[in-house]
């Protein structure tokens, strides 16, 4: 899968974009920003707070219990402040 | 028309590329926001999520379109970094009747501060910090429905 990050999660984590295989036994977006926050610091820290992130699955947003796939595009980021 | 784009716009421009060549218009709405010095601001820099906005933006307007009956609608929101005066955003609606043009209009200025992806950035003299989200933009969004 491609994992986005924008705004503070992108410079937590210290890049924008990356080549994920996701593991077999992650099934959900909660599942999936549990696994990356075992990663490293920068993850850790990006997803220490799940009340200050959102996620959107192939350019959808989606709440934290969607499902995802091998092939999804999965991104993670604060709530939005455009306008 | 959706557009998202680093340049500036021009507003009486966009006005007239909604009218051109049309009879049946009764009716335009605009809306464009600015950047405020607030707190010594030197510039505010916005980011997005280049695949998602647009998509973003097109299904709101797809929303606003099913509510009312409008003739044409234009969205532009600039990315990069914006200076104190400058235009952020602009949405201008076109309809029959200026309730339908009205309204619609502040639908999608709600639903663009509550979904489309964008984040800004504050450039002040101590350094940049990211905007917080206002639960008062999603209070705002949240009566349409």
């Amino acid at each position: 899968m491609t994992l986005l990050y924008f705004a503070w999660v992108r410079q937590k984590i210290g890049k924008s974009d990356e080549h994920f295989d996701l593991p077999e036994q992650v099934k959900t977006v909660d599942a999936l920003a549990e696994y990356l926050r075992a990663r490293g610091a920068g993850y850790a820290d990006a997803f220490s707070d799940m009340k200050r992130l959102r996620a959107a699955v192939n350019q959808e947003h989606v709440p934290f219990d969607a499902l995802v796939k091998a092939n999804d595009e999965v991104a993670f980021f604060p709530p939005v402040t455009g306008g | 028309m959706i557009r998202v784009q680093p340049d500036d716009f021009d507003v009486g421009a966009e006005v007239v590329a909604l009218t051109k060549g049309r009879t049946d218009i009764g009716a335009i709405a605009t809306f464009t926001g600015h950047v405020r010095d607030d707190d010594g601001l030197k510039a505010l820099i916005l980011e997005h999520y280049p695949a998602m906005t647009e998509r973003e933006i097109a299904r709101h307007v797809a929303e606003a379109e099913k509510k009312w009956p409008l003739l044409g609608v234009t969205i532009i929101h600039r990315v990069g970094r914006l200076l104190p005066g400058a235009q952020i955003v602009f949405v201008g609606v076109a309809a029959s009747h200026r309730r339908a043009a009205f309204e619609a209009c502040e639908f999608l200025m709600d639903y663009l501060k509550a979904h489309a992806p964008f984040w800004k950035q504050e450039e002040c003299a101590s350094g940049t910090i990211w905007v917080e989200a206002k639960s008062s933009d999603d209070d705002a969004a949240g009566r349409w429905r």
